[in-house]
């Protein structure tokens, strides 16, 4: 009882102090597209329950997937609600630098991990992430990454929680605790009965969803506007500045961009530190490609991806920027939306929705939100069920039970992560900004866990105590620096290494530093331990391990192929947009 | 694994469904103007998004059907 009474009120808080009208009723027809897309993932779950029986069924989804379904699904996990709505607001707030996230900030590292890394994760036929620091590194590794992982993992998904209260209550005045319940409780029906199959399945559904109900903003915004020249011009007179519509000419200094950037930062914190670990160690969506059911759909899998990733500003970043041009009032920070009752930044991509929308259009959008925040959740959900299972219970709880104990672990794990997920939502109120936070989460745990994961498959000498020593002291470092700021933020000259810095660029250097505390650290330990005989690495490390030959009937059939075309449209559209 | 309905196929169930839904709500709309019409109605998204939508369902639908 008091925690529902608690709960209540801490949500009113969370969504925003004095109570808005919602922006739009829906009609029947609205209702009608949302209530068949519930009924369509309910089904598809109760349609693949038989098809998760065992672990490997219910963790791994049989490791059947084909590329392009893992493929999908892998990008789809990370395209929830906070993707969807925080950078929209981002782009808002500060132009198209905010597309790094999407291209610097992400092809390169799903490129090098369906080439390089890949192999390895998929020959050594691990579960999971943690399982592969295992097999390289023993418990030690894999106990810290394992709860780690858990810890933030049930941390994303309440502040995909979070984004969902909002759209809810702007555009649909819904009761929160009804919508939120509804949503959370579906999740967690289907991926309980369907396991990790279940929770692909309607990715791909949700990935259809997004694209179609989002899309049509961008399309009918630069109509409105009169096209991309047309509206970098009216951003330029109504904001002033030509900073918001260049991606890298505004980052040769800190001053020079809204967002307090440097490229350096952008390239090797971003691009290096927080991608590569995110994109290539983040079991959330590895567990996608790890359900690939040959080495070769697993390599294809993130490069697909990566395509596809690559086009997400077209529904996200260009609606932020249309809305500097044709929304009729400005939208503000989170803090000052409270207290006035104005519209923030996060609520940009509804607003947009509703300007272009009407009946049907109008559900079909709503739908895609939602589907948005169901996929993040659902990835998070089975990726948090399968390390507890895995790596915390199975490891150190109960390492003898049947495999259909571990089935049923899994299944009720799923009903308590999403459990643990609607109590976050309560807790991250008090973040500043839902972006900064999450960037903060990254550099505390991904970026170390790049490091250790890298060293293990490409240095045969990295040793047992290396990987656990290093990973503790990158964390640490990711920790400490973010304490030393929070406490004194005079400090962020020192860390950001520049005076201008804000916010994003000490989460960029940050998860630098803490990168390179990990490697240093486990180079240096390594290098004082005695290391594992070669014979031992089998499968796990570069120059230890036969990558099985792929035979491809055609030259356009190789993995590396597409990963190059990839790869130059990556570096066209940053010179276009440059 | 269980069954032989593809992924596909129920995402060209859904699109269909979607698309005859919008389509029919944007062809009511031409006799029935909304009262407060979104910006560019003029251009009657519902219709021809409807119909590339129900065009698609079709096909996926027919493709990966179970047989």
């Amino acid at each position: 009882m008091s925690f529902a009474l608690a709960s209540a009120s801490a949500l009113s808080v969370l969504v925003g102090g004095p109570v808005q009208q919602s922006l739009v009723h829906l009609g029947a027809i609205d209702i009608a597209v949302i209530a068949i897309y519930f009924g369509m993932v309910i089904y598809i779950g109760f349609y693949l329950k038989g098809a998760a029986n065992t672990s490997e069924e219910f963790f791994m989804a049989g490791r059947e997937m084909t590329a392009w379904i893992a493929g999908l699904s892998f990008v789809s996990a990370n395209l929830g609600s906070l993707e969807l709505m925080g950078w929209a607001g981002s782009a808002y707030q500060y132009g198209i630098l905010a597309t790094h996230w999407y291209w610097i900030g992400a092809i390169p590292a799903m490129l090098f991990l369906g080439i390089v890394m890949m192999p390895f994760y998929y020959i050594s036929k691990t579960h999971s992430v943690p399982g592969y620091l295992h097999l390289r590194y023993g418990d030690g590794a894999r106990g810290l990454s394992a709860v780690c992982f858990a810890f933030m993992t049930v941390l994303m998904s309440g502040i995909n929680m979070y984004s969902m209260a909002l759209v809810m209550k702007v555009v649909l005045g819904w009761n929160l605790n009804f919508s939120i319940w509804v949503s959370s409780i579906t999740v967690a029906i289907y991926v309980a009965l369907g396991g990790l199959r279940s929770a692909i399945f309607n990715e791909i559904l949700q990935f259809l969803l997004i694209w179609l109900g989002a899309l049509l903003i961008p399309i009918l915004g630069l109509i409105e506007a009169g096209g991309w020249t047309n509206l970098k011009a009216q951003i330029a007179a109504r904001m002033g500045s030509m900073q918001y519509t260049h991606l890298w000419s505004t980052t040769a200094h800190f001053r020079d961009n809204p967002m307090g950037i440097h490229w350096t930062g952008l390239v090797f914190g971003l691009g290096i530190a927080i991608s590569c670990g995110y994109w290539t160690t983040d079991f959330l969506v590895v567990q996608r490609v790890l359900s690939a059911h040959n080495l070769r759909a697993a390599r294809m899998a993130p490069i697909i991806g990566s395509a596809f990733k690559m086009m997400v500003p077209f529904i996200v970043i260009l609606p932020g920027l249309l809305a500097l041009s044709v929304l009729p009032f400005h939208l503000v920070g989170q803090d000052v939306a409270v207290a006035t009752g104005q519209h923030s930044y996060n609520e940009v991509l509804p607003l947009m929705l509703v300007r272009y929308c009407g009946p049907g259009l109008l559900g079909l959008g709503v739908t895609a939100l939602i589907a948005g925040f169901m996929s993040g959740m659902a990835g998070n959900v089975s990726a948090f069920a399968t390390v507890w299972t895995y790596d915390i219970y199975g490891a150190f709880l109960n390492k003898k039970a049947s495999d259909s104990h571990y089935v049923a672990m899994g299944r009720w794990c799923t009903f308590v992560g999403v459990l643990i997920s609607v109590g976050t939502a309560y807790l991250v109120q008090h973040a500043a900004s839902i972006m900064d936070y999450v960037q903060a989460l990254f550099s505390f745990f991904i970026a170390p866990l790049l490091g250790t994961v890298l060293l293990g498959m490409l240095w045969k000498r990295a040793t047992k105590a290396g990987g656990f020593w290093g990973l503790l002291a990158g964390t640490c470092t990711a920790v400490s620096l973010f304490l030393w700021v929070h406490f004194n933020p005079a400090a962020l000259r020192y860390v950001a290494l520049s005076p201008d810095a804000k916010a994003m660029a000490e989460d960029m250097y940050r998860a630098l530093w803490s990168l390179i505390a990990c490697v240093v650290v486990t180079v240096v330990v390594s290098l004082m331990t005695q290391p594992r005989p070669v014979a031992e690495l089998e499968g796990l490390v570069y120059g230890a391990s036969k990558i099985p030959e792929e035979h491809d009937d055609h030259w356009y059939q190789k993995p590396i192929i597409w990963a190059s075309a990839v790869a130059v449209v990556f570096v066209v559209l940053n010179i276009i947009f440059w | 694994m269980r069954g032989h309905i593809q992924i596909w196929f129920f995402s060209g169930i859904l699109l269909l469904v979607y698309g005859v839904l919008i389509t029919g709500t944007g062809i009511w709309e031409l006799s029935h103007p909304l009262l407060n019409p979104p910006v560019l109605n003029e251009l009657h998204a519902p219709v021809w998004w409807g119909a590339i939508m129900t065009v698609a369902g079709l096909f996926y639908t027919l493709r990966f059907r179970p047989r």
